[in-house]
C-alpha cells in the first residue's frame, strides 16, 4: 500500500473538515506578577486531517502554550479551538499529548503504562489486551513489559510513552519536542521510525520542533511561528517524496532549497525578538546564524 | 540506567535483589555488632572505674555499669510484668499511630486538593499545630473516659501533625502532567485520584510514618510518666507501660531497672521503624528500582 493510498482511504472515512484541529483567532494573557502577557495572538490555523503538520518557531515563544491549549488543559483567554468540528472544552482522548520529559506513570510497570487509557475507561481487558501486546511489539518493547520507567533507558521511555498514546487511538497526536534530550542515535531512530509509523496509516500529527532538518524530514507542512506573542507566521508545504531517510535528506536539492527558505524566516523572526531584547533570543539568533551557514551546515541533528 | 543484569529480562529483581543481599549487608552487619561492642566496653570501662584517665566521668561515671544492667535484665525476661509494659507501651503507640495515620493522610489530601477546605481548615491546623503533645495531657486525662483512651490521644496528637503535613507535601509534589495524561486519556476523577494521586502521595505518606512512630515513642514514654501510667496506680510497674516502668524503678531507687526500660524503648522504637521501612519499601518498589541503580 502507497502511502498516497493510504491517506485517500483515511481521509474518505469522515468529512475532512470535521476532523483534524482547527484553531480560530486564538489569544492567551497570562497574568504575571507585574502585569499580563500575552503568549499567544490572532493566532489561527488547521492541523490538517491525515498529514503530518510541524510547528517551528523560536525557542521560548508560545508553542508549548499552543500545545496545552489544544489539548485542553487550559482554556485559551479568546478565540475557538475546534477538534473534529467540535469546540474544545478540556482534555480527551482524541488528542494525545507527549510530553517533552517523560511522564510515565512511574508507579506502573511498561505494559501498565501502556494499557492504562483502556483500563481507566472500564474497556473490557481481554479486548485491550491483544491490542496492547501488538503496540508493545511494535515498539521493541516485549522484553521490558515488566519494568518500571525508572529502569528504561531514556529511549525506551519515549517508545512507551508513544504506545501509552496510540493506545487510544487519537485523532491527533500532539507531540512537543517527544524526541529532545535523546542522544542522535536514538534520535535518529526513533524519528525514522515514528515517521514511518504515522505514513502507513496516514494519522493526524502536530510535532513541535525547534530543529529544521527534524521538520523538513517528518512534515507534510511546516507552520512557521513567530515570536511571542506567537501566531503562525507561514506555512511551507514539504512536497519531498516518502519514505525520506534522514541521512540522505540533507545532500537532496529540493530539501536544502526548502531548508534555505525555511532558515531565512526563522532567522528574521529570531532577529525581531533579539531587537526587543532577551538573552534567551540572543543565543537562538546565534544558533541558527551558525546552523545556516553552508560550511556547517552537515544535517546534524542534536 | 539499564544494567545487564536486567536487560537477560526473565525476573531480573530476584537475582539482583540475592547478591546485593549477600554482599551488602554482610559488612554493615559486622560494623553495627563492632560499634555495639566498643560501646558497651567503653561503658563498662567507664562506669567500674569512674574516671578515664584521670579525669572524673560527669555521666558514664555513674550509672549502672553493663554488667549490672544485664544481671537486672536477665531477672526482668522471666517477669511477666516487665512484658506486660512492652505490651501496654506497644498496645498505646499502635493505637495512636493508626488513628493519626488514618485520619491525619485523608485530612492532608483533601487540604491539599481542594482550595476552600485549605481556607477553612488551615488556620485552626496551624494554631493547635505549635501545641506540645505533652501539653495536651492534663486536659485529655479530664475529658476522656478513661485513663487508657488519654495517653492514646496524646500519642495520637504527636503523630497527627506530621502525617497531615507529609500528606500535603506528598499532594503537592504529584506531578500535574501526570494527571493531565491520564484525564486526556479519558480516566474519571476517582480513577485519577486512586491510580495517580495515591501512588504519587505514597512515598512521602511512608516517610511521615517513620518519622512519627518515633515521635510516638517519645511521647507514649512522656505520657505514661506524666499521668502515672495508667489505671495500675503504684501497683508496681506491671500494666503502666515502658515509660511508667522507668519512672517507678525511679522513685524505687532500682538504677539499673531505669537503663533497662531506657534501652527496652530504644529497642522498641527500632524494631517498629524496621518493620515500617520493610513496609515501605514493599509498597514503594518502583521507587526502590530507581534507587537500586545507585
Amino acid at each position: 500500500m502507497s502511502p498516497g493510498e493510504a491517506r485517500s482511504n483515511r481521509v474518505e472515512r469522515a468529512e475532512p473538515a470535521l476532523r483534524g484541529v482547527e484553531l480560530i483567532d486564538v489569544e492567551k494573557t497570562y497574568r504575571t506578577s507585574t502585569g499580563t502577557r500575552t503568549v499567544v495572538k490572532n493566532c489561527s490555523f488547521r492541523v490538517e486531517p491525515g498529514r503530518f503538520s510541524v510547528m517551528i518557531g523560536p525557542s521560548g515563544a508560545g508553542k508549548s502554550t499552543l500545545i496545552r491549549l489544544i489539548a485542553g488543559f487550559e482554556p485559551p483567554t479568546s478565540g475557538e479551538i475546534l477538534a473534529g468540528g467540535k469546540p474544545v472544552r478540556g482534555p480527551g482522548k482524541d488528542r494525545q499529548v507527549m510530553f517533552q520529559e517523560t511522564a510515565l506513570f512511574p508507579w506502573m510497570t511498561t505494559s501498565e503504562n501502556i494499557s492504562y487509557g483502556p483500563r481507566a475507561r472500564g474497556e473490557l481487558i481481554d479486548q485491550v489486551r491483544g491490542s496492547a501486546q501488538a503496540l508493545t511489539t511494535r515498539m521493541g518493547l516485549d522484553r521490558f513489559r515488566h519494568l518500571y520507567p525508572a529502569q528504561l533507558s531514556g529511549g525506551m521511555q519515549r517508545r512507551a510513552e508513544l504506545a501509552r498514546a496510540m493506545m487510544n487511538e487519537p485523532a491527533v497526536m500532539i507531540l512537543d519536542e517527544p524526541f529532545r534530550g535523546l542522544d542522535s542515535m536514538t534520535k535518529r531512530l526513533t524519528l525514522e521510525y515514528y515517521a514511518e509509523y504515522s505514513q502507513e496509516a496516514a494519522r493526524t500529527n502536530l510535532f513541535v520542533t525547534t530543529d529544521v532538518d527534524e521538520a523538513i524530514f517528518l512534515a507534510d507542512r511546516v507552520l512557521v511561528m513567530t515570536g511571542i506573542p506567537t501566531r503562525v507566521r507561514t506555512v511551507v508545504e514539504i512536497d519531498l517524496p516518502r519514505p525520506r531517510r534522514l541521512a540522505t535528506i540533507v545532500d537532496d536539492d529540493r530539501a536544502s532549497e526548502l531548508k534555505a527558505g525555511l532558515l531565512a524566516i526563522l532567522h528574521e523572526e529570531a532577529a525581531k525578538a533579539f531587537a526587543a531584547g532577551g538573552k534567551e533570543t540572543a543565543d537562538f539568533v546565534d544558533a541558527y546564524r551558525r546552523h545556516a551557514s553552508p560550511t556547517s551546515s552537515n544535517g546534524e541533528l542534536a | 540506567m539499564m544494567s545487564p543484569a536486567l536487560a537477560n529480562g526473565a525476573d531480573p529483581r530476584a537475582r539482583t535483589a540475592w547478591t546485593a543481599g549477600v554482599v551488602r549487608f554482610a559488612r554493615p552487619q559486622r560494623r553495627a555488632l563492632t560499634a555495639y561492642l566498643v560501646a558497651v566496653i567503653l561503658w563498662q570501662l567507664g562506669s567500674t572505674s569512674g574516671s578515664w584517665l584521670g579525669h572524673d566521668l560527669l555521666f558514664v561515671g555513674r550509672i549502672p555499669a553493663p554488667s549490672t544492667v544485664f544481671v537486672t535484665w536477665s531477672h526482668l525476661v522471666f517477669d511477666p510484668g516487665y512484658w506486660q509494659s512492652w505490651l501496654s507501651s506497644g498496645k498505646r503507640v499502635t493505637v495512636g499511630f493508626c488513628a493519626a495515620v488514618i485520619t491525619g493522610v485523608p485530612l492532608g489530601l483533601i487540604m491539599a486538593l481542594s482550595r476552600p477546605v485549605w481556607d477553612l481548615v488551615d488556620p485552626v491546623f496551624e494554631l493547635l499545630r505549635p501545641i506540645p503533645p505533652l501539653a495536651w495531657v492534663p486536659a485529655s486525662i479530664i475529658f476522656w473516659p478513661t485513663h487508657e483512651l488519654s495517653i492514646d490521644f496524646v500519642i495520637f496528637i504527636g503523630a497527627f501533625y506530621t502525617m497531615v503535613l507529609n500528606a500535603i507535601g506528598g499532594a503537592r509534589s504529584v506531578d500535574p502532567r501526570l494527571v493531565q495524561v491520564a484525564r486526556s486519556m479519558g480516566a474519571s476523577r476517582w480513577n485519577v485520584l486512586r491510580q495517580i494521586v495515591l501512588p504519587g502521595v505514597l512515598p512521602s505518606v511512608l516517610v511521615g510514618m517513620e518519622v512519627s512512630i518515633g515521635i510516638t515513642w517519645e511521647v507514649v514514654v512522656a505520657a505514661e510518666m506524666i499521668s502515672g501510667g495508667g489505671s495500675s496506680h503504684g501497683a508496681g510497674a506491671s500494666g503502666g507501660g515502658l515509660g511508667f516502668f522507668i519512672w517507678s524503678s525511679y522513685v524505687g531507687g532500682s538504677y539499673p531497672q531505669i537503663v533497662v526500660g531506657m534501652i527496652s524503648i530504644g529497642i522498641a522504637g527500632y524494631i517498629s521503624s524496621a518493620a515500617l521501612r520493610t513496609v515501605a519499601a514493599r509498597l514503594s518498589r518502583w521507587n526502590v528500582a530507581h534507587g537500586a541503580s545507585r
